[in-house]
């Protein structure tokens, strides 16, 4: 065996590393699977196997690269992943480094959007109960989106017809491209901290799904929902959707859709204010005329109507009744006398010296007490005799007692 | 509740409905309806003063030092 035969796995593996760098297809090659053991290392580096039925390539994405990832890779997830094929000295292992992955069958962006949706969805994002009432008259409104652009100029044209009463700010941002949706959530999150409007409409023009992309941005999403100022979101035309619609309190269709969703139309005002002063003097009206019927029926009232009249009406009915009140009063005094008259015979009747007249006599004992009974005299005992004309003194010569 | 401060449109707006549903009671007596509908009609004026004077206003609004807000002339869309 000759001595420069012999090689250090090191060797070994620099050697296959240098073939394999060299080899056109697996410098840049495209390689599609199933996702398994996706793992993402506190550095930030994401490493992962890609498997078919038969067979396992393992495969590492650095960080930067798997910072421009638009969607979560997901064990079990079709993707395909592209980059080169290399062996990893230390390991003597060869494997895929990625550059970039993107789901298989559908775009990268829809699965992003899917994800994301379904995700914030779960976390309560899009509740309704979250939603605020978007204010009937406001008074200030801040666009947050690009100034330049047909957007701003349909919202201002119509925002200015419609209800010139509410003043526009324009919170410059850009809408699309590298760092649009940083600048959308910040703009969002500056106005609420500033309270520059009492509603804000963030959104842009139409344009692809990349355009509209950071709208689709978890960023943007957690503004949006975090926002104390009513939002309308505002992107693009009809038929597209972002993850801003859905947690905005209210979507618009377009730019212009949310001009109109956001302040009344001056025109109905005005009939609204007409209709208003109808009602207003209706309700006056009403009131005048009642208060006015009731003047008028008592105004129609005898009293009213000819207070002489009604006024000798009643003298006619004072005469009447002072002349029957003296009545009664003469009528009431002799029934009096009359009663008087038998009251004091009466008295007459019950008065003792009459008694005394008719033969009676009343005994007194020594004391003065009246005598009525046997057994309060003896015999012996001295008693006055009170006669109708005088006086009789006695003594008692016997007692005899009769039972009542 | 008449109060002498100055009320923003949709405060008036709220405040006439008031006053027109109350006079359609017609529960008010009379000299307090008389109020009303004064206050009413004031309202009414000074809303269609508001509209009929409207002009719209656009400002750009930026962040100046500190985070401040500032104002500048917002010269058309292109």
């Amino acid at each position: 065996m000759k001595q420069e035969n012999i090689l250090t796995p090191t060797q070994v593996n620099q050697y296959i590393k240098g073939l394999m760098d060299r080899d056109r297809l697996l410098t840049g090659l495209l390689v599609q699977g199933e996702l398994s053991n996706y793992k993402i290392y506190p550095s930030g580096h994401h490493y992962f196997s890609l498997k078919d039925r038969e067979g396992t390539l393992r495969g590492v994405m650095f960080r930067g690269d798997a910072a421009s990832l638009r969607f979560r890779p997901e064990n079990g997830m079709q993707v395909i992943a592209g980059g080169r094929i290399s062996v990893f000295p230390r390991d003597g292992q060869y494997q895929l480094y990625c550059a970039r992955m993107m789901p298989a069958g559908a775009g990268d962006l829809h699965v992003a959007f899917e994800q994301l949706k379904q995700r914030l969805f779960q976390e309560g994002l899009f509740q309704q109960e979250h939603k605020k009432q978007i204010p009937s008259y406001p008074e200030k409104i801040a666009l947050v989106t690009s100034p330049a652009g047909a957007a701003v100029r349909d919202m201002l044209r119509i925002l200015g017809a419609r209800f010139p009463l509410a003043q526009v700010y324009i919170l410059p941002v850009r809408v699309q491209g590298e760092g649009a949706a940083e600048e959308i959530a910040a703009a969002l999150a500056w106005a609420n901290h500033n309270r520059v409007a009492d509603l804000l409409i963030t959104g842009r023009g139409g344009g692809s799904m990349e355009d509209l992309w950071a709208f689709n941005e978890e960023v943007v999403a957690r503004a949006i929902y975090a926002s104390q100022i009513p939002v309308i979101s505002a992107v693009g035309h009809e038929p597209d959707v972002t993850i801003s619609d859905f947690v905005a309190d209210l979507r618009a269709a377009t730019p212009s859709n949310a001009a109109e969703l956001a302040v009344p139309d001056q025109t109905e005002l005005y009939g609204a204010l007409h209709a208003l002063a109808v009602r207003l003097e209706h309700g006056i009206g009403g009131t005048l005329q009642r208060h006015q019927r009731q003047l008028d029926r008592l105004g129609q009232t005898r009293c009213m109507a000819s207070p002489l009249n009604y006024l000798q009406d009643k003298r006619v009915l004072l005469d009447y009744q002072s002349h029957r009140l003296s009545h009664a009063a003469e009528g009431g005094l002799s029934r009096r006398r009359e009663q008087f008259i038998g009251l004091s015979a009466a008295l007459d009747a019950m008065s003792p010296l009459k008694v005394l007249g008719r033969g009676y006599s009343v005994a007194r004992q020594s004391n003065g007490a009246v005598l009525t009974l046997i057994r309060d005299i003896s015999v012996g005992d001295s008693l006055t005799l009170r006669l109708l004309d005088g006086s009789l003194d006695c003594r008692v010569e016997n007692t005899h007692r009769e039972d009542l | 509740m008449a109060t002498k401060k100055k009320l923003n449109f949709e405060q008036s707006m709220i405040r006439l409905e008031e006053i027109v549903t109350l006079l359609e009671q017609g529960e008010a007596p009379l000299e307090q309806s008389l109020t009303l509908f004064e206050e009413g009609a004031g309202l009414l004026r000074s809303c269609t003063v508001l509209l009929d004077q409207a002009e719209q206003k656009v400002k750009l609004l930026t962040a100046g030092e500190d985070d401040s807000t500032v104002e500048t002339e917002f010269k058309g869309g292109d």
